[in-house]
């Protein structure tokens, strides 16, 4: 099992590499001058060579991709151009208010998910079955744009039920006040697909021999889909939850710019915005980092939930 | 032997015996499936409306203001006067102060000078069919219009992901080794970023550009582009399973013992027999890249303000919304949920006609 870690761990390595080659040289050769950038559109060409000078944007590339990786080495992700505000200061500043919101839809999302598939999936073919899946091609037809332009509007404008937008200090407040209105947006959305990829699972379980077997010896439906087709559904449902997780980090960014909630996925787009580098090089690099250690993560609860399962 | 090569039993066996061409085969089934046509018959009257609009037979005028600002829709009739709030124009003769005005003498100069133009009174309509935007253009057009963009962006970014994927996928699988593994690296760094967030920075990359942006333009090429350079890995994975699979097969090799070159055995001997893999992966794209390009429109990251999309209708819809003017936002829904529905639906019926086995593929 250690020995598995570490040279899992250290696959990672490489990946890493080639993720800041990536957004490296994606700025470097495909972006803007950052010095015009910065200077803005009055500045002088002395002003623009100065702000170049700083940044050392005059010295050969490689010499640049050297200190850039020292800085990621040292975990010193610079400041942000538009703000002057350290990165690692907006990281620690905006990841709560993603949290808070994220964290909700996505468990919410597979406790209602999980048992709407479980049920279309037993019942396939019937029409409570075929209903649901002609509901979910439609909800997933139009864009969550929608869903968060209507809702904002019909239950925070029109019916007052929620605030429009806004966001306070106190985890609780937000908590009641501000996230219940994204959170259900979020999970009109997202309950939809989950329910398919779900009940894919559960068909695929329902097909297999053993549930045969669990029938023919007696056992009741209850038991078979509780106790055999659910832990066997496990696996896959796990890879799934693994594979939204890096998604909650990001948070929904459309969510947060709609109702002005100040979090990473917010901080991204007005980035993208300011032509931001440094917070979008370093954001992208955490978050590769991060999906790589929970797709580890994931393998190893495989063998907590299987004992089938051997880690190679 | 000269049983079989005799004049009567090939021409039977080219006939009726000779087994039906997966694609033959495929279009039996899909001509089978009710929902899968239904959807197919939708698609391509979309592609008649696309075809249409880019040969500027329909919604050509969409940027003609052809009604009042936000006219509302016929059925609703025309929106109820505002009561004038302005400072009442006063009346009676204005007071001659042509002693002390220093243009005086040259009044009537302009006055003679100004008559000789004309401005045209365009007549606006106070209510079009399907209601009109900020500006007074019809939404309808500008539907039309963006529909064309939307679906154009999804195609053409789909078309260059599946080339890129299929290339690099048919060259991973194929030789594997080393090139495989420099590939499978490359894979492994896309797929570590989630999509989105990749594809904010490369619209970010271009967007600052300022000699990229005047190459490529703000336009369907460069949003197809972004998406394409993002997107390509579900092709490249499933592209390079199959060529793994294929390339130690029987007939592969065959060719190879007669000689066939290793570009003719990989794209002509195993590329047509996994086509059909790769047709279902790109219309899956199609889908997604149409979603993402409305959420980069509407973040001011997809198509310029000359031009419409579905995403740049949501984003005017949003402000719109709160004044009571829905329309523009249901036009832009409207024809966003028929198109990714039926689309999907055919994706789903070309899927399980295409290749049973992938059923359940997301």
């Amino acid at each position: 099992m250690a020995a598995y870690l570490i040279r899992r761990l250290l696959q990672i390595i490489p990946t890493l590499i080639g993720v800041v080659l990536l957004v490296f040289f994606l700025f470097k050769f495909f972006g803007g001058d950052p010095a015009e950038i910065i200077g803005g559109l009055n500045a002088t060409p002395q002003q623009v060579d100065a702000i170049r000078e700083q940044l050392g944007l005059n010295r050969p590339w490689w010499v640049q991709l050297g200190i850039y990786f020292k800085s990621i080495v040292t975990l010193d992700w610079g400041r942000s151009w538009a703000t002057q505000e350290a990165v690692s200061n907006i990281f620690a500043t905006r990841l709560p208010a993603t949290l808070t919101v994220m964290f909700p839809i996505l468990i919410l999302d597979a406790l209602i998910a999980l048992p709407i598939a479980m049920w279309v999936a037993y019942r396939r073919g019937s029409l409570a079955d075929r209903t649901i899946m002609v509901i979910t091609t439609v909800a997933l037809s139009v864009s969550f744009l929608v869903y968060i332009i209507i809702g904002q509007y019909v239950f925070g404008f029109q019916l007052g039920w929620f605030p429009v937008q806004g966001w306070s200090d106190s985890t609780l407040t937000n908590l009641t006040t501000y996230v219940p209105l994204p959170v259900a947006l979020a999970l009109l959305v997202g309950v939809a697909p989950q329910t398919r990829l779900y009940r894919t699972f559960f068909l695929d379980e329902l097909g297999q021999d053993y549930v045969r077997t669990a029938r023919a010896k007696g056992l009741d439906e209850k038991r078979v889909l509780f106790k055999h087709v659910l832990r066997n559904a496990t696996i896959p449902i796990l890879t799934q939850l693994g594979l939204a997780l890096p998604g909650v980090f990001i948070g929904s960014f459309l969510i947060e710019v709609f109702f002005s909630i100040p979090g990473l996925g917010r901080e991204v787009i007005l980035a993208v915005n300011r032509s931001d580098y440094p917070v979008l090089q370093a954001f992208t690099v955490y978050l590769a980092m991060l999906t790589m250690l929970i797709n580890l993560g994931v393998d190893i609860l495989y063998k907590l939930v299987d004992p089938r399962v051997v880690l190679k | 032997m000269s049983a079989v090569l005799d004049g009567s039993s090939a021409k039977a066996r080219s006939g009726a015996d000779r087994s039906e061409g997966v694609w033959h085969a495929a279009w039996r089934r899909l001509r089978a499936d009710r929902v899968g046509m239904v959807s197919l018959g939708i698609v391509l009257l979309f592609v008649l409306l696309i075809v249409l609009s880019a040969l500027g037979l329909v919604a050509r005028g969409w940027q003609k203001e052809v009604g009042v600002p936000s006219a509302p829709p016929t059925i609703l009739g025309p929106a109820a006067k505002t009561e004038n709030t302005a400072i009442a124009v006063p009346k009676g003769p204005n007071v001659d102060i042509s002693a002390v005005d220093p243009l005086a003498p040259r009044y009537k100069e302009w006055e003679e000078r100004a008559a000789k133009f004309k401005a045209e009174e365009v007549v606006k309509s106070e209510t079009l069919p399907f209601g009109g935007d900020r500006l007074g253009r019809d939404v309808l057009a500008k539907a039309l219009k963006g529909t064309q963009t939307s679906v154009m962006v999804g195609l053409l970014g789909a078309i260059a992901a599946t080339v890129i994927g299929t290339l690099l996928g048919a060259l991973a699988g194929f030789f594997g080794g080393r090139v495989g593994d420099a590939l499978e690296w490359v894979y492994n760094v896309f797929t570590a970023i989630p999509t989105i967030l990749l594809l904010l920075c490369f619209a970010a990359a271009v967007e600052s550009n300022p000699l990229l942006k005047s190459v490529i333009g703000r336009g369907i090429a460069s949003v197809a582009l972004i998406l394409s350079l993002v997107g390509w890995t579900d092709v490249y994975r499933q592209v390079r399973a199959e060529f793994l699979k294929h390339s130690v097969r029987d007939y592969v090799r065959s060719a190879e013992a007669i000689g066939a070159s290793t570009a003719s055995r990989m794209f002509r001997h195993i590329l047509p027999n996994v086509s059909h893999v790769i047709l279902v992966r790109m219309s899956l794209l199609v889908v997604s890249f149409i979603k993402f390009e409305v959420i980069l429109s509407y973040l001011g990251l997809g198509v310029g303000v000359d031009s419409v999309s579905w995403g740049t209708m949501l984003s005017e819809a949003q402000s719109e919304l709160i004044l009571g003017q829905w329309w523009q936002l249901v036009a832009a829904t409207a024809f966003m949920a028929v198109f990714v529905t039926a689309f999907s639906l055919f994706t789903d019926a070309l899927r399980d006609a295409l290749d049973p086995k992938l059923r359940g593929l997301e």
